[in-house]
């Protein structure tokens, strides 16, 4: 049961958001520029970044639905993004995302542990400093969506339809709307 | 030296979001609405948690701009902020902040570690829902602000005064019309 009364049958993040509309709208606007703005990172890369933190702050809502999203994005691909969550040094992406994802994982553990080594890895490999920035962004930012998720003990219901049909309108429409409501939720039930 | 190249001269997060104004909008936002906007928390308690969170993080430039911020909110008392950040449960502050903070700490260690028994504790009280709401999503943001500020290696000057400076006009003017100092003026606003 969620810590504070919550709208009812809302989802993860989507119920806090709902809660309290005057901080749903930046951070969504961040979400947005972040995940599925102009970049040169692809959408895939970037969901896999958000997925990979998710999963490393075991933030089951957010590494589900940020894990479908990506899937939906690498052509229903959910193996890689199982690859990545596990083991990402051994998954089928670029050396380059690899070094991004090095990157991610010592943000999710703290700002001073990113590494001069890491980041020089990370241009060796082409990284650009604004996908460096980037990167740095968005682990922090799934550092804050994570912990408001599970530090508000919000709903995270165990139902793969209900994630795949989120992470698809998530690929496609991106972050400024909301990806799930009540009565589409009641829907894939 | 910061990891990637960010504009000289700003320091801390004003340089990262000089660099990339796209993002340091809903940043900005964000933090406007949860320090600065209406509440039933007063500024100077929102900037404690603020304040508090950032030193368990161990950021310097967010827990000294957002101490300063704190104290010049509640009349220059710089020595209830020192003591909040080292022994808040000691420190001359309301029983319900106290109980507040206690869910900072929570969060700021893991959203999965915040107990029904510390949030019993603030709402028995006088925590509001919103109030734990804002207390989680606070101390959230600030757990993305400090990896965002110390990830990319941001230049934080040891210069007591300067921050002291900002502090006051920062808790006077608001977080969103200080950054039109460093943002294009059609982001800003």
């Amino acid at each position: 049961m969620p810590h504070i009364s919550l709208p009812e049958g809302l989802p993860g993040i989507t119920g806090g958001f709902a809660f309290r509309p005057e901080t749903a709208k930046p951070m969504r606007e961040l979400a947005h520029t972040l995940l599925h703005g102009p970049s040169t990172l692809t959408p895939g890369e970037r969901e896999l970044i958000a997925t990979y933190v998710s999963t490393q702050n075991d933030c089951y809502f957010c590494q589900t639905s940020h894990g479908a999203a990506a899937a939906a994005h690498l052509g229903k691909n959910s193996d890689v993004v199982e690859q990545v969550k596990s083991d990402f040094l051994h998954a089928r992406v670029s050396e380059k995302l690899k070094a991004l994802l090095l990157i991610a994982g010592q943000v999710q553990q703290g700002g001073k542990t990113v590494s001069s080594e890491t980041v020089e890895k990370a241009r060796r490999q082409g990284a650009t400093d604004l996908e460096i920035h980037d990167t740095v962004l968005i682990a922090a930012a799934f550092c804050m969506y994570n912990r408001y998720v599970d530090g508000l003990a919000t709903w995270q219901p165990r139902d793969p339809a209900m994630y795949s049909s989120m992470g698809e309108h998530l690929a496609t429409h991106g972050y400024l709307t909301p990806s799930v409501s009540a009565p589409a939720l009641e829907a894939t039930k | 030296m910061p990891h990637i190249q960010l504009p000289e001269g700003l320091p801390g997060i004003r340089g990262a979001m000089a660099y990339r104004p796209e993002t340091a909008k809903p940043l900005n936002d964000l933090v406007e609405k949860l320090l600065h906007g209406p509440n039933s928390l007063t500024a100077g308690e929102r900037e404690l948690i603020a304040t508090y969170v950032s030193s368990e993080n161990d950021c310097y430039y967010c827990q000294t701009i957002h101490g300063a911020i704190a104290a010049a909110s509640l009349g220059d008392n710089e020595a209830v902020v020192k003591k909040v950040k080292h022994d808040f449960e000691h420190a001359e502050i309301s029983e319900k902040l106290k109980a507040l903070l206690v869910i900072a700490g929570q969060v700021q260690k893991g959203g999965k570690q915040v107990t029904t028994g510390a949030v019993a504790r603030a709402r028995d009280l006088g925590a509001t829902d919103l109030e734990i709401h804002d207390t989680v999503l606070i101390a959230a943001a600030f757990c993305m602000f400090n990896r965002y500020v110390d990830g990319l290696a941001t230049t934080q000057p040891r210069d007591e005064a300067m921050y002291r400076e900002r502090g006051k006009r920062i808790a006077h003017e608001g977080y969103i019309n200080i950054s039109k100092e460093y943002l294009p003026a059609e982001i800003a606003d």
